[in-house]
Order: C-alpha cells, then sequence, then structure tokens
C-alpha cells in the first residue's frame, strides 16, 4: 500500500480562466470556449494537439458537454464530478493518465454556470432519498464549527467573528487587485462584522459569491515542458482523501478539524518531501467556502499550530504581504464558487504566481504553492491537496 | 368486561392568544408547523406504548386526517413500533367518533382483545370566525384491555345516532360550518340528556355519584342542557378548557377524561360524553392501580410547557391558510416510496442499531460500523426515548422553513450515538452546547403532496 505521488513528472504548460461572476451573456459552453481558447494560447498549442480530456462539472453532463461546445474530434472526454474538488478531480486524473504515457499532452477544465438556476446558494442534485437526510444549507453546516472551536479553545465568540471577519477583509482586498474575480472591492471590516446573519455566526461576507466561470489547464510529462513554454510549473504532490462521514454518526468527533484534510495534506506533504509546511509551503490557495473553513483549514494544513491560526490570523501571517499568503487572488470570497471550476481557478493563480505574471498581487520569488479543495462540510466530506513549483 | 389500562395525552407547544386574532379571552392550542394529527397522536399514544404489550388493535380517531386516502393509521403503526400483524381501523365524521373510538376500543376488550385508541385533531377554523377561536390541537391515547388490568373500568354506557344539520365540511372545503347553534342545541339537547340517562342507568349509577362529568359536543349550547337535566353541581362538571386549549375536536373528551384521570382517585366515578349528530356516553369507575400507572406527562404539564409568542399572520401560515412568499431556494423534495419503506422502521420508528463487535451505537442504522468495521453485525436499538445533548448547533437562515431559523444541531445520545438533526419547539437564543433534548415525531414537510415525517429532538417538556 502506497500513495507514490508523481512528483516532477508532470507540468502544467498552458493555463487559462474565465472572469468569473454574474455571467448573464455566457452559456456554459461559452465559458468552456473562452478557457480552453486562453489555456490553448497560453501553451502555444492548437486543439488538435490534445490527446484527451477531462470535465469537471457538477451540473452538466456526460463528456458531450465538452466536445460540443469545442468540437472535440473523437478525442476521449471524462467527465468528473466530486463536489467541490471536482475541479482538481480533473486536474488529478488528467494528470495521472499524462504520467502514465497513455498519451502525452491533456487539458483539465473545470466549468459551472450557476447563476441561471436562480436560487440563492447552492442546491445539491440528489437521487431520490427517504426525506430524512439532512436539509441543512452549506452555511449552516460550516457554522457548526464556530462554537464548537470558540469552546474548544476559549476563545471569546465575539473575539473569533472578529477573527473570520478579518479573513474576509484579507481576501477581499486580495481579490480588489484581480480583474477576473466576481467582488472587486475592498470591504470594510466594519461592514463585514455587521452584515446580515446567514446561519449561525457567519454572515454575507462570511460566505463565498454564487458566480459562474471556467478555468483550464494543459499538462504534459515533465520533460516534454519546455517545448511549450520557457516557464513550466512542476506538479509535486496530488493527494486526496474521501472521509467515511463518521462526524455525523461518531461523539468522537469535535467539529474543529476537518480528517480528511489532515490526511490528504499528510500525504501530499510526504509526495512532495515537505517536513514544515509552515516554512516551506510559500503561498496557498484554500477552499475558503466560508471564513470559518479558511481559519480551521489553517490548523488542519500545519500553519498554524492547533487552537492558534485565531492568532496567526490577526498578526496578518496569511495577508498578501505576509510570511505565507493564503489566497492571494481572493479566493472563493471574491471568485464565488462555480463548483467545477473553482479547483483549476486555484490552480491557474499558483501558476501565475510562479511565472511571476501576477501583476500587483505578485509574490516575491514564490518556491512552492498549494492548493485546496474540499467537498461536503465538516464531519462528511472529501478533500483535495495539491502541490506545485518551479 | 373491560377499562382503561393506560393513558396519555399530547398539547403542542405553541399557544395563541385570542386577544391576539379578535374576540375570546385567554389562550387556544395551535400544533406546530411541522404537526398534524398523526404525528400528534404519536406523541400522545408515546406515554402508554413505552410501559404496555403490544395491542392487538389500533384505532386512529380523526376529523383532520393527513391523507384523505391512505391509511393514517399505519404511519402510527411504524412510529410506534407496533407489530405489524397489528389490526388497524380509522375514525372519522364527526368529532364525536374519538369517544366512539374508545368505546370500540372496550369492546374489542370485552372480547379479549387489547386496543390502542389515538385521537388526535388539528381544528382550523375560518379566519376570524367562532371555530377559528374556540378551538384547539391536541391528541390523546389510551391503552384499552381487561377490567382486572383497568386502571377506570367501564360500569355502563349508551349512544344515540341522530341525522341533523348542526355542523358540515365537505372534503374539498377547508373550513366547517354551523348552522344557527340554537338550533342544533335544541335537536342534540335532548339526545345527550336521553344518551347520558341510559348510560347511568346501564351502569347503576346515580348522578349524585358522580365525582366528575366530561362533556363535550360539537355543539356548546346543546351540552348545556345536560348539568341541568341531572342537577350536577358546578363542581362536578370537568373544566373544558376552553380558555387554555380550546376544543380539540376529535381528541377533546378523552384529553378532558385524561386530565380528570390525572387528578382522580380510587374508585372515582366519570360520566364521560361526547355529541355531534347523536352522542355516545360512558360511566367508568376509577381503581386502585390508577396511582402507579400515570403517564410520564399529565395533561397540566403539557398546558404549562408552552410558547406564548405565536402571531396570528405566523399560525395562519402554519395551517396553509395565507399564502406567503418562499425562499429563494429549491422546492422540498417528496420523499420516495421505495426508499422510505426500506428505511421505515429508522424514519418513522427511530430504530437505530448497535454494534454487536464493538457496542458502539449507530443512527441511522449502518450495515458497516464506523467504529470496528464489522459487517451485517448489529441490533436494532430503538432511540426515541434516549435522551441526548447538544454537541454544536447553528441557526440556518437560509434553509426553507415556516418557521425560519431553522435550528439544526449535532445531537450526542445518551450511551453512544449521534445524529444531526433539526430542533423544533425551541426559542433560538436558549440553545447552548450542552442542552438537553429529547426527540419528538413531526411531519417535516409536505413535498408535491406527499407527507414527510421523521424525527426532531426539543428541548425536555
Amino acid at each position: 500500500m502506497a500513495s507514490n505521488g508523481i512528483c516532477d513528472r508532470v507540468a502544467i504548460v498552458g493555463i487559462g480562466c474565465t472572469p468569473f461572476g454574474e455571467r448573464w451573456d455566457r452559456s456554459l459552453g461559452d465559458l468552456l470556449v473562452d478557457a480552453a481558447s486562453e489555456a490553448y494560447d497560453s501553451a502555444g498549442v492548437e486543439q488538435a494537439q490534445i490527446d484527451a480530456f477531462w470535465l469537471g462539472t457538477a451540473r452538466g453532463y456526460s463528456g458531450l458537454t465538452l466536445s460540443e461546445a469545442l468540437k472535440v474530434q473523437y478525442k476521449p472526454v471524462t467527465r468528473l464530478e466530486n463536489m467541490c474538488a471536482t475541479g482538481s478531480e480533473a486536474l488529478r486524473n488528467a494528470a495521472y493518465a499524462v504520467a502514465s504515457g497513455a498519451y502525452d499532452l491533456v487539458m483539465a477544465i473545470g466549468v459551472e454556470k450557476l447563476k441561471d438556476y436562480g436560487i440563492s446558494g447552492l442546491a445539491g442534485v440528489f437521487p431520490p432519498g427517504d426525506g430524512t437526510a439532512s436539509n441543512m444549507t452549506a452555511p449552516a453546516m460550516f457554522s457548526l464549527m464556530f462554537p464548537a472551536y470558540a469552546k474548544k479553545y476559549d476563545v471569546e465568540e465575539e473575539r473569533l467573528k472578529e477573527v473570520i471577519s478579518r479573513i474576509a477583509w484579507k481576501n477581499h482586498c486580495n481579490g480588489a487587485r484581480n480583474p477576473k474575480a466576481q467582488y472587486q472591492k475592498e470591504v470594510p471590516i466594519e461592514k463585514i462584522a455587521a452584515a446580515p446573519a446567514v446561519a449561525g455566526a457567519l454572515g454575507v461576507f462570511d460566505s463565498s459569491g454564487v458566480s459562474d466561470g471556467s478555468a483550464a489547464a494543459i499538462l504534459c510529462r515533465a520533460e516534454d515542458a519546455y517545448k511549450y513554454t520557457d516557464h513550466p510549473v512542476f506538479i509535486k504532490a496530488l493527494s486526496f482523501a474521501v472521509g467515511p462521514g463518521e462526524g455525523y454518526l461518531s461523539q468522537g468527533y469535535d467539529f474543529t478539524s476537518f480528517p480528511e484534510v489532515v490526511h490528504s495534506v499528510a500525504d501530499a506533504y510526504a509526495q512532495a518531501g515537505i517536513e514544515d509546511p509552515r516554512e516551506q509551503v510559500s503561498m496557498a490557495e484554500v477552499h475558503d467556502c466560508f471564513t470559518i473553513t479558511e481559519l480551521v483549514l489553517m490548523e488542519d494544513m500545519g500553519f498554524s499550530p492547533r487552537g492558534e491560526a485565531w492568532k496567526d490570523v490577526i498578526d496578518g501571517r496569511f495577508d498578501a504581504g505576509g510570511p505565507q499568503p493564503v489566497n492571494p487572488d481572493g479566493g472563493l470570497k471574491s471568485f464565488g464558487h462555480p463548483i467545477g471550476a473553482s479547483g483549476l481557478r486555484m490552480l491557474y493563480e499558483m501558476c501565475l504566481q510562479l511565472r511571476g505574471e501576477a501583476g500587483e498581487r505578485q509574490i516575491d520569488d514564490p518556491k512552492v504553492g498549494l492548493t485546496h479543495n474540499l467537498g461536503g462540510g465538516p464531519g462528511r466530506c472529501l478533500s483535495f491537496v495539491s502541490i506545485v513549483g518551479t | 368486561m373491560s377499562g382503561i389500562t393506560r393513558y396519555g395525552s399530547y398539547l403542542p407547544y405553541s399557544r395563541l392568544e385570542r386577544s391576539t386574532f379578535g374576540s375570546g379571552r385567554g389562550q387556544r392550542t395551535a400544533a406546530g408547523y411541522d404537526e398534524d394529527s398523526v404525528s400528534m397522536a404519536v406523541e400522545a399514544a408515546r406515554d402508554v406504548v413505552r410501559e404496555e404489550s403490544a395491542p392487538d388493535t389500533l384505532i386512529l380517531a380523526t376529523t383532520s386526517p393527513p391523507y384523505a386516502e391512505k391509511l393514517n393509521a399505519a404511519a402510527l403503526q411504524a412510529a410506534l413500533n407496533l407489530s405489524p400483524r397489528l389490526r388497524s381501523l380509522e375514525l372519522g365524521g364527526s368529532s364525536r367518533m374519538g369517544l366512539a373510538a374508545l368505546l370500540l376500543g372496550f369492546d374489542l376488550a370485552t372480547a379479549g382483545e387489547r386496543a390502542l385508541v389515538c385521537a388526535s385533531d388539528v381544528v382550523v377554523g375560518a379566519p376570524g370566525g367562532p371555530r377559528e377561536a374556540e378551538g384547539g390541537d391536541g391528541a390523546v391515547a389510551f391503552g384499552v384491555g381487561s377490567d382486572e388490568d383497568a386502571i377506570a373500568r367501564v360500569l355502563g354506557r349508551a349512544s344515540a345516532t341522530t341525522e341533523v344539520l348542526d355542523v358540515w365540511r365537505k372534503p374539498e372545503d377547508r373550513f366547517a360550518t354551523q348552522w344557527e347553534e340554537r338550533f342544533g342545541a335544541e335537536v342534540l339537547g335532548p339526545v345527550i340528556v336521553d344518551t347520558a340517562t341510559r348510560a347511568l342507568q346501564s351502569a347503576g349509577v346515580q348522578p349524585t355519584e358522580l365525582t366528575t362529568v366530561v362533556l363535550d359536543s360539537t355543539n356548546a349550547r346543546a351540552a348545556a342542557s345536560l348539568p341541568r337535566a341531572l342537577r350536577l353541581k358546578p363542581d362536578q362538571v370537568a373544566d373544558p378548557l376552553a380558555t387554555s386549549v380550546g376544543r380539540t375536536g376529535a381528541a377533546h373528551a378523552g384529553l378532558l377524561l385524561a386530565r380528570t384521570l390525572d387528578g382522580a382517585g380510587p374508585g372515582e366515578r366519570i360520566l364521560v360524553v361526547s355529541a355531534g349528530d347523536g352522542c355516545d356516553a360512558v360511566v367508568l369507575e376509577t381503581t386502585a392501580q390508577l396511582a402507579s400507572r400515570r403517564p410520564l406527562h399529565s395533561v397540566d404539564r403539557w398546558l404549562e410547557s408552552k410558547r406564548d409568542d405565536l402571531t396570528y399572520v405566523n399560525y395562519l401560515r402554519w395551517r396553509g391558510v395565507l399564502p406567503f412568499e418562499p425562499p429563494r431556494r429549491p422546492d422540498p423534495e417528496r420523499p420516495a416510496a421505495p426508499a422510505s419503506r426500506r428505511s421505515e422502521r429508522w424514519k418513522l420508528g427511530f430504530m437505530g442499531a448497535r454494534c454487536r463487535q464493538c457496542g458502539t451505537g449507530q443512527l441511522p442504522p449502518q450495515r458497516v460500523c464506523f467504529y470496528c468495521s464489522a459487517v451485517d453485525d448489529m441490533v436494532d436499538e430503538p432511540f426515541a426515548d434516549t435522551p441526548c445533548r447538544v454537541t454544536t448547533y447553528t441557526l440556518d437562515r437560509l434553509a426553507y422553513s415556516l418557521q425560519p431559523p431553522v435550528v439544526a444541531a449535532v445531537v450526542d445520545f445518551d450511551g453512544g450515538g449521534r445524529m444531526q438533526c433539526e430542533l423544533t419547539d425551541v426559542d433560538p437564543d436558549e440553545v447552548e452546547i450542552g442542552s438537553e433534548l429529547e426527540m419528538t415525531f413531526r411531519r417535516l414537510y409536505t413535498g408535491q403532496g406527499v407527507h414527510n415525517y421523521f424525527w426532531k429532538a426539543r428541548p425536555r417538556r
């Protein structure tokens, strides 16, 4: 039994990302064409050169969703869904296919068109059930962590609310410097803290938005990378952990951690040879679906000691100018969360940063970037981690 | 010979102040947005079946059946974990069927059977009218068996059927209508007096020997003729709970009887009369066994456990009388029939499991133990009466509910076992980690014409 990884065997040579937002003018197919075209340009290739495609989308069915939009000519198109880690799953499977030698050049692409549904928040599409499943919304599920964290670490709830407000403030500051973000405005921390409640302690500004968008990456084996670009980004680790959902069964789970994240980061750090993530990971794009999620992730990823991430947040450790920037592109907070696209949108930012193309958001000489996607909620979820570097 | 062997009652948590919506004094009970006559009957019957051996027959009487076609009693059978080999009957058409069901239970008991008799009603009147103001919601349940086993045995009884247009409602109508009350009183008054007199004669009991008379009728004016005719003293007539509960339809005669039993000693003689399109009457005598078989919840305990701040607008929304703007969220899905059937013992009976290998409690029941991974090695374990407490919680302001915000909690059961569920009958401001809870059977919602019954947790009542 092993998770051997494919460290430095696969390179990302092309990337693309549409503007995220209320894209009333774009269909799902239009978004795919926009993201794919940018990725082809970025790698200097034509579509005909791509040997196989992995499409991540929670709502668009089958490979035809991609092939019909892009007019893919009789090539394999795999459509995947894995909750909010759907886009990252496209990357992971595409990378393994290239590493295996089965294909030379592949595309991972993710997309979601949520705004056409006309509802608040996200809504899953589930098979017929017995009516006993929880009807908790996503913000409610994640908000369960707030009182649990406050009690366990003896942080006053008012203080903890200031901490998560600061996370939202930080991510909106970053998004204000990103022309592709859904929200490109700084938001005063007082306004964040005073916003109407959505669930528990989480207010409107503690929640990621609902948006449309698409992002794509083109991958090849490492030895071929310089045929396409002078600035390839190499995959150091890809890990994925799906939990048995015991957090809703076992009294042993206390809602202050995601065991799935702990398992997936341990695997990723082992693959990439990272021993001290607080020092060795230059920057990260993490799944800030809600501000409390980002707080807990800092501890699960080993960026902060247990019970102390809230202090690191206050100290500005994860700010754009801090020692370990988190969500430098603005995160889900600024981009919204078109489910299939988010994981590849995170990868897009890490590639821009590693290639020195992040403009006014550019982090000083980053070496190692991490992307993280979480699907489900505390107690019952799945977690993806990638580590990429130069 | 036969009698009552156990009983239980139920009153919903919310009360509507009559002064907030018109005339009248005091309050009426209001079933929660997540309750109906079946869910309330389950709550009342739990105090009976917890301690008593399985009935042979289940009878449900209600004028507000959640389904016009589909046996409502079947949901009761499943929720109470009664034997699937149970006989079941449903009575409706008049609020009098509550007492009629009890009399039918006595017949079955005389024939050697045990019966569980439930009567429950959600009384909805036209806005502004007397039925709305004077009605109430509630349920009652009686275990019925042999008179040696009884806490109150039958001494005598009588019945009458009268064709009269007093109170009526067509199947497609929301609200019942009543003819001028004075007319119904003139017809029903003499019927009540005659029936009660015959019941007393068959029991060999004089009116003066009665400790309590429980008197209930669709027509209040008709009922008032009985105390006059029997020359009853005011303290012989049971408080009709008009200003604290309201008239709870089919449940009402039984509810007043339950309250009488709550306070009765041995050897008390009780006349119970219920009238509507005729009359039923029964004379009971309490036994020494009553003292040791009182239910967990007395009627007064339910009465005192309440919330008074229900607004009239919310009440109308809960009853579906007032349309309202739905949330910008998907409509709730109806539960699928096959999936509901497969999980019936969990969904309706709240039957969890415990692993034989490691002893870990599991809700819902799992095939593979989450703790030790043993496969298909579980024993059933009922959790409905297992105390539980809040581990963490939230107020979900986005989720669909007729009473937002949804209070959702992760609940840990004493002795092991956890589930995430909704809280009900709860003040959101009073929930905290560690709050003590108990489970209650509810109708979560109705999706595409299908009622979705399941369990919620509530602060202890």
